[in-house]
C-alpha cells in the first residue's frame, strides 16, 4: 500500500525529478540449499527521462546489503605468553554483506556529504557509536571489520563494475558468497549527476534456507531438546548399523 | 561438492568432511581410540567455529562409542557397576563444563579455553605415550625385565567401599567419582569422549584390569557425551546435524577398514605412531597460541535473523 503510494507520488512529482530509474533483478530470491555455493545476481535498468539528458554525464551506484548484525571485534595481545582475545569493540550495526558497485571511482563519483546522507560506501554502511573507553584505538577496529570481511568475500568494493551504456542503459553482476547469513538483502540503485543524488530506486532481495536446511536450523531453535533426541538417535543408529554390517562382511 | 551446515552457517567440501570422517575412522579403528581429540582440532583448521565443531564432535562420539561398546558386550567386558560410578561423576562434570563453556562463548574466550585444554592434554598424553612405546620397545629387546606388582593406593585407602565383580575390586567409589567427574568436564569443553585421559586413569590410578577397562570407558562415554550433546543443543544452539552425519559416514567406514590395518601392526609400532600425531596436533596447536598471528582481530556476531 505504501510502496503504491510513493509510486504515485513518484508519478506526480515527475516534473520535477526528471530523471528516474527503471530496475529490475534478474532473481528476487535466493534460495540456501544444502549444496549451495553462491550466487550471482544481474541488476540491470534504464534512465527514464521526459527531456533530453543534461550536458554533465551521469554514474550509477548499485549497493547490495545483508542484513545488519551487532559484532563482536576482538584484539588478540600478548599475555603471559600466549596471544589471547585482550579487547573488544561492540560494532552496534554490521550489514553480514556488502557491495557497492559504481560506473566509475566512487570516491570521484560521490561526494562526501552525500555519503554520509546516504550511507553508500563500505566505512559509512557500518554503524559503530561508541567504543568503551578503554580502548585506545577504535577505529582500528572498524577497519579490522572490513579488511577481514572484504578478505572472505562478504564486503566489495566494485568501481568501474557497473557497464553504462548512453547514460541510459545499465547493468552489473553481484557476486554471493557461498557462506550468506539468511533474511532480506535491501538492494539501492542511485542516479548521481556532480557528485549528488539525483534518483534512488530500492527493492529487497530475499535469502532463505530451504529445505533440509531450513528444517534442520528451524528445529535445533524452535525445539532444542528434540533436536538434540535426534541427533543422538541417528547416532546411535549409524553406531549400531556400522557394527552389524561389519559383523555381516566379516562372516 | 561444497554443502552448507545450517548450523556452522558455512559451506564446505562435503568430499573433505568424508574424507576427514574417514582418516580419522581408520585411525580409531588402528588405535581403539574415539579419535575426538583429532577431529575436532582438525574442524578447527577446516573453518568450522569451534563452538560447533565441539558440541558436533560429541555427537560423533557417541555413534562411534556405541559402535565399538556392541563388540564388548558380547565379550562380557564391561563393568556396569563401575561404568555407572564413572558415569555418575561424568555427568556432574559434563553439567559443569557446558556452563563453563556458555560463559566462556559469552567472553569470546571459548577459542582459547578449548585450544589450551588441547594443548595441555594432548602435550601431556602425546609425551607419556611416546616415551612408554620407546621403553617397551626397549624392554622387549631384552626380556630380563620383570612386571612390578600393583600396589594399595589411595583407592583402597579412602572411606565409601564397594564391591566391583567385573573388575575384581574393592575400592573406595570416591577415585571413580572424581576420575568420571574430569573426563565429563573435559568431554564438554573439548569435544571429546574422554577415551584417552579415561583409559590411563582407570589402570594407573584405579588399578582396573586392561581387559574390561576399554569397555566400561566406551560404556561411560556413550552416556556422557550423549548428555554433553543435549546441553550443547539446548544451551548453545550448536550441534550442527548435517556436519555429524558426514563425519558418521566417514568415520564408520573407516573404523572398519582401520580395524583390519591395526591387527597387522605391532602393538608398540601402533602406540608410537598415534603419539607422534598427537604431538603434532598438540605442536600445531600451541604454535597457533605462541606465534604472533598475521591477523591480530577476530569477529563474532549474534543476533541475526
Amino acid at each position: 500500500m505504501i510502496r503504491t503510494l510513493a509510486l504515485l507520488f513518484c508519478l506526480f512529482a515527475l516534473p520535477l525529478a526528471a530523471e528516474e530509474v527503471v530496475a529490475s533483478l534478474s532473481r528476487d530470491e535466493v534460495a540456501i540449499t544444502a549444496n549451495f555455493d553462491g550466487s550471482d545476481i544481474l541488476i540491470y535498468g534504464a534512465v527514464k527521462r521526459n527531456a533530453p539528458a543534461a550536458a554533465e554525464p551521469m554514474e550509477v551506484i548499485i549497493t547490495v546489503s545483508g542484513p545488519e548484525q551487532v559484532v563482536n571485534v576482538r584484539k588478540k595481545a600478548w599475555r603471559f605468553g600466549i596471544w589471547v582475545n585482550a579487547s573488544a569493540v561492540e560494532v552496534d550495526k554490521a550489514p553480514s554483506f556488502y557491495a557497492v558497485a559504481s560506473s566509475g571511482a566512487l570516491e570521484d563519483v560521490l561526494t562526501r556529504t552525500e555519503d554520509l546522507r546516504y550511507r553508500v560506501s563500505i566505512p559509512r554502511a557500518i554503524r559503530s557509536v561508541g567504543a568503551p573507553s578503554s580502548v585506545e584505538n577504535a577505529a582500528e577496529f572498524t577497519e579490522a571489520l572490513i579488511r577481514i570481511r572484504t578478505a572472505k568475500n562478504l564486503y566489495q568494493n566494485l568501481d568501474n563494475s557497473v557497464e553504462f551504456y548512453d547514460q541510459t542503459l545499465f547493468s552489473t553482476t553481484i557476486d554471493l558468497p557461498a557462506n550468506l547469513v539468511e533474511g532480506p538483502y535491501e538492494t539501492r540503485i542511485f542516479l548521481v549527476r556532480d557528485g549528488a543524488v539525483v534518483d534512488e530506486y530500492e527493492t529487497v532481495i530475499n535469502v532463505n534456507k530451504v529445505g533440509l536446511e531450513r528444517w534442520i536450523f528451524d528445529l535445533a531453535h524452535d525445539q532444542p531438546l528434540v533436536y538434540g533426541l535426534l541427533s543422538l538417535f541417528i547416532a546411535i543408529v549409524a553406531g549400531w548399523l556400522a557394527s552389524a554390517v561389519f559383523r555381516y562382511i566379516r562372516f | 561438492m561444497q554443502i552448507y551446515l545450517p548450523i556452522a552457517e558455512v559451506s564446505v567440501n562435503a568430499f573433505l568432511l568424508l574424507g576427514l570422517g574417514g582418516i580419522v575412522g581408520i585411525l580409531s579403528g588402528m588405535f581403539g581410540v574415539g579419535g575426538g581429540f583429532l577431529m575436532t582440532p582438525l574442524l578447527f583448521f577446516i573453518g568450522i567455529p569451534p563452538a560447533v565443531a565441539v558440541a558436533t564432535e560429541a555427537n560423533q562420539i557417541v555413534a562411534s562409542s556405541f559402535s565399538g561398546v556392541l563388540a564388548h558386550f558380547k565379550r562380557r567386558t564391561v563393568d556396569f557397576k563401575m561404568g555407572l560410578v564413572l558415569l555418575i561423576g561424568g555427568l556432574v562434570g559434563a553439567a559443569i563444563g557446558v556452563q563453563v563453556f556458555a560463559i566462556l562463548r559469552e567472553m569470546g574466550q571459548v577459542d582459547l579455553l578449548v585450544k589450551l585444554s588441547y594443548v595441555v592434554f594432548l602435550g601431556i598424553i602425546g609425551g607419556l605415550m611416546f616415551v612408554e612405546s620407546l621403553r617397551t620397545i626397549y624392554r622387549s629387546k631384552r626380556p630380563s625385565a620383570t612386571l612390578t606388582r600393583k600396589k594399595h593406593g589411595l583407592a583402597h585407602a579412602l572411606p565409601f567401599k564397594m564391591k566391583f565383580r567385573t573388575s575384581g575390586l574393592y575400592i573406595s567409589v570416591i577415585p571413580p567419582l572424581i576420575v568420571g567427574l574430569f573426563v565429563g568436564v573435559l568431554a564438554a569443553i573439548m569435544g571429546v569422549g574422554g577415551g584417552f585421559i579415561m583409559v590411563p586413569a582407570m589402570i594407573y590410578i584405579l588399578g582396573m584390569p586392561t581387559k574390561v577397562v576399554v569397555g566400561t570407558s566406551l560404556f561411560q562415554i556413550i552416556f556422557v557425551t550423549a548428555f554433553t550433546t543435549l546441553l550443547h543443543a539446548t544451551t548453545n544452539f550448536t550441534v550442527d546435524m548435517a556436519l555429524a552425519v558426514l563425519l558418521l559416514v566417514g568415520g564408520v567406514i573407516g573404523a572398519q577398514i582401520g580395524t583390519r590395518i591395526g591387527v597387522k601392526l605391532k602393538a608398540e609400532q601402533l602406540r608410537i605412531l598415534l603419539s607422534i600425531m598427537v604431538i603434532a596436533v598438540c605442536v600445531k596447536l600451541a604454535l597457533d597460541l605462541l606465534i604472533e598471528p598475521s591477523e591480530l582481530f577476530s569477529l563474532t556476531s549474534g543476533d541475526h535473523a
